[in-house]
C-alpha cells in the first residue's frame, strides 16, 4: 500500500519547496539562455538578459570549444577521474582489508591505520608549496602525477570507510577458504572484494565527484605541463573571454554538461553514496 | 600482509615528507626559488604581526561561522519539507542535491556574473541604490556574495545528510509525544532534534572544515578583493607562497592553519560527542 494514500498531502512544505526549488532553478536558466544568445541580444536591463534567445543557434558553444580546447580538457578530467577512482577502489579497498583485519591484534598495523586515517586532518595548503616543488622534481608535475596525490588525498577516507565496512562481514567465510589451501591474496580477490561492492560504489561515488571538480590540485601541479581539467580551462581562459559573456557562459555549461549526465543516470547511486560516506 | 609496504610507502612519500618539508621552509626564508638562510622563528613571529594574514584569518572564521549557521538552518527547514507527506517526493530530492555536484568554480563564475550585472540591473529598476552596485566590489558586502555561493551549494549536502538523520527516528516516537501535546516546534524540539543530534553533529564538522578551507569560490568571485577583504587562508597562502616569493613565510602560515584545522574538528567532535542521546 502506497504511504501517501494515508496521510494528506503536506502542502506547506509543497509551498517551501517550489519556492526554494527556484533558487537552484534560477542560476541555471541563466546560464542556459546566456550561453545560447548573442552579444548584440544582451542589453542592459534585466529582461534583455534574461529572455529566451532568438534563435538556438549552436555558434557559441563551437567557438567556447575552440578556444578552451575542450575535447582535450574533457579527455584529461576522464583521465584522471577514472583512473583515480579504479586505483582507490583496488588500492584502498585492498589496504583498508589488511588494515582492518589486523589491526585489534597487531600494534604495527594498529598504528598504520591510525597515521594513515589522521591524513585526514592534513590541509592541501599545507602540502601544496612542498608538493608543487617535490613533483617538479620528480617529473610528476603533469596528469600522472595528479593521479598519484589524489590516490594519497583521498586513502585516509577510504580506508577509514573500507574498514568501516569489514566489520560487518564475519571471519569465517575468510575461515572456511584457509582451511580449503586458499591463499590471504586469493581469498582476497575472490571473496572480500567481491562482497565489498556496496562500499565500492560509494568510494566510487565520492571520489569521482571530488575528483571531477577539484582546481587547486591540478592548478598547483600542472600549471607548467600545458594541460588542463574542464575546470582548470575554465579558470584559465577566463580572461580570453573578455567580454563576451556569451561565450563565457556557453564554456560553462558545456563544462557541466558531463556530470550533470552523470547525475541523471547514476542520481541513486549518487544519493546513498554521498549519504554513506557522510555518515560513517 | 607484504603489499601493506608499498602503499604505506606511496602514502609516505606524497603525505608525510611534504608535511615535514613544509615544517622545515617555514623556519626559512624560501622564496620559492635560489638558495635559502634559517630565520628560526622569525616567520611565526612575523606572522603575529602581519595584518593582512590578520585579517584573513578573520575573514576566514566570519565566513565559516555564518555560512555554516545558515547552511544548517536552511538544511534542516528542508530537510523537514522533504521528509513529509509531499508529492514528487524523489525529483525534489534529486533536484535538490543538484548544487552539490556542479563544480565550485563554475558555479562561482555564475554567480559572480549574476552579483556583478544581474542584481544591480534589479537595483536600478526598483530604484534602490544600494543594490544598483555590485555587492562583490563593495569591501563591505563582497564577503556575502561568496556566502550566499558557498551555502547555494553546501544546502544540498547538509540536507541529504539531515534526511537520512529523520528517517532513523520512529514514527512511534511522534505518535507517543502527540500524545502528550507535542506538536510542530515543540515536538521538533524536544523530540526530533535530540534524536537528530549525531547527524547535527556531522553536518557541523563538515561545513566548518570546508568552509574554514574555502578556495574555489573566492578564485571565481573575487580574487580575494576588493581592498583585500576576501583573502581566505588558503587563498592568501596559494597566492602569496606560490607566486609572491613568500614560500616560508606562508608555510609558517600554512603551518598554523594546519594546527588551527586540527584543533577545531577535535573540538567540535569532542564537544558535540557529549550531547548526543541515545533513543
Amino acid at each position: 500500500m502506497k504511504e501517501g494514500m494515508t496521510k494528506k498531502t503536506n502542502w506547506t512544505a509543497m509551498v517551501v519547496l517550489i519556492l526554494g526549488l527556484s533558487a537552484i532553478v534560477f542560476p541555471l536558466y541563466m546560464t542556459l539562455v546566456i550561453a545560447f544568445k548573442q552579444p548584440s541580444e544582451m542589453t542592459n536591463s534585466v529582461s534583455g538578459i534574461l529572455s529566451l534567445p532568438k534563435t538556438w543557434s549552436l555558434d557559441n558553444f563551437r567557438e567556447a570549444m575552440r578556444v578552451t580546447d575542450f575535447w582535450n580538457s574533457l579527455k584529461n578530467s576522464l583521465l584522471i577521474t577514472v583512473s583515480t577512482v579504479a586505483l582507490s577502489i583496488a588500492i584502498h579497498s585492498l589496504m583498508g582489508y589488511a588494515l582492518g583485519r589486523n589491526k585489534s591484534h597487531s600494534k604495527f598495523y594498529s598504528f598504520v591505520y591510525l597515521f594513515i586515517v589522521s591524513g585526514m586532518f592534513v590541509p592541501f595548503a599545507i602540502l601544496m608549496m612542498p608538493l608543487a616543488k617535490q613533483t617538479a622534481e620528480m617529473g610528476l608535475a603533469n596528469w600522472f602525477g595528479v593521479i598519484l596525490l589524489y590516490v594519497v588525498f583521498y586513502m585516509p577516507m577510504n580506508i577509514l570507510l573500507y574498514s568501516g565496512y569489514l566489520v560487518n562481514i564475519p571471519m569465517a567465510l575468510e575461515e572456511a577458504a584457509k582451511v580449503d589451501g586458499a591463499s590471504t591474496w586469493r581469498t582476497y580477490w575472490k571473496i572480500i572484494f567481491p562482497i565489498m561492492r556496496p562500499m565500492h560504489a560509494t568510494v566510487a561515488v565520492l571520489t569521482a565527484l571530488a575528483v571531477w571538480n577539484d582546481v587547486m590540485t591540478p592548478l598547483v601541479i600542472m600549471a607548467g605541463s600545458d594541460q588542463n581539467t574542464l575546470p582548470l580551462a575554465q579558470l584559465n581562459f577566463q580572461t580570453q573571454f573578455g567580454t563576451n559573456y556569451n561565450l563565457a557562459f556557453a564554456s560553462y555549461l558545456l563544462s557541466l554538461i558531463p556530470i550533470l549526465i552523470f547525475y541523471v543516470i547514476c542520481q541513486k547511486q549518487i544519493l546513498n553514496g554521498v549519504v554513506n560516506g557522510a555518515v560513517k | 600482509m607484504l603489499i601493506t609496504i608499498p602503499i604505506l610507502a606511496l602514502f609516505v612519500c606524497f603525505n608525510t615528507i611534504p608535511l615535514i618539508r613544509g615544517v622545515i621552509y617555514s623556519f626559512t626564508n624560501f622564496k620559492g626559488f635560489g638558495s635559502y638562510d634559517w630565520v628560526g622563528l622569525r616567520n611565526y613571529i612575523d606572522l603575529f604581526s602581519d595584518a593582512r594574514v590578520g585579517k584573513s584569518y578573520l575573514f576566514t572564521f566570519k565566513l565559516a561561522i555564518v555560512t555554516t549557521i545558515v547552511v544548517n538552518v536552511l538544511s534542516l527547514v528542508l530537510a523537514l519539507a522533504l521528509n513529509s507527506k509531499i508529492r514528487a517526493k524523489s525529483f525534489f530530492r534529486g533536484a535538490y542535491f543538484l548544487p552539490n555536484i556542479l563544480g565550485a568554480l563554475v558555479v562561482g563564475y555564475i554567480f559572480n556574473y549574476f552579483f556583478t550585472y544581474i542584481l544591480p540591473a534589479l537595483g536600478t529598476m526598483i530604484g534602490s541604490d544600494s543594490m544598483s552596485k555590485s555587492m562583490l566590489s563593495n569591501p563591505d558586502s563582497a564577503w556575502v556574495g561568496i556566502m550566499i555561493v558557498c551555502a547555494w551549494q553546501a544546502v544540498a549536502m547538509n540536507t541529504i545528510i539531515y534526511i537520512s538523520g529523520l528517517q532513523t527516528v520512529p514514527e512511534d516516537v511522534y505518535e507517543a509525544g502527540g500524545l502528550d501535546g507535542a506538536t510542530g516546534w515543540k515536538q521538533f524540539r524536544y523530540l526530533t532534534f535530540p534524536l537528530i543530534i549525531p547527524f547535527f553533529s556531522i553536518n557541523m564538522v563538515l561545513c566548518v572544515k570546508n568552509f574554514l578551507m574555502v578556495f574555489d569560490q573566492i578564485m571565481a568571485l573575487t580574487k580575494g578583493g576588493p581592498a583585500q577583504s576576501t583573502e581566505s587562508i588558503s587563498y592568501l597562502i596559494y597566492n602569496n607562497g606560490m607566486s609572491g616569493g613568500q614560500f616560508g613565510f606562508q608555510s609558517a602560515n600554512a603551518v598554523i592553519f594546519f594546527l588551527v584545522i586540527v584543533t577545531v574538528s577535535v573540538a567540535q567532535m569532542k564537544f558535540t560527542g557529549k550531547k548526543e542521546e541515545q533513543l
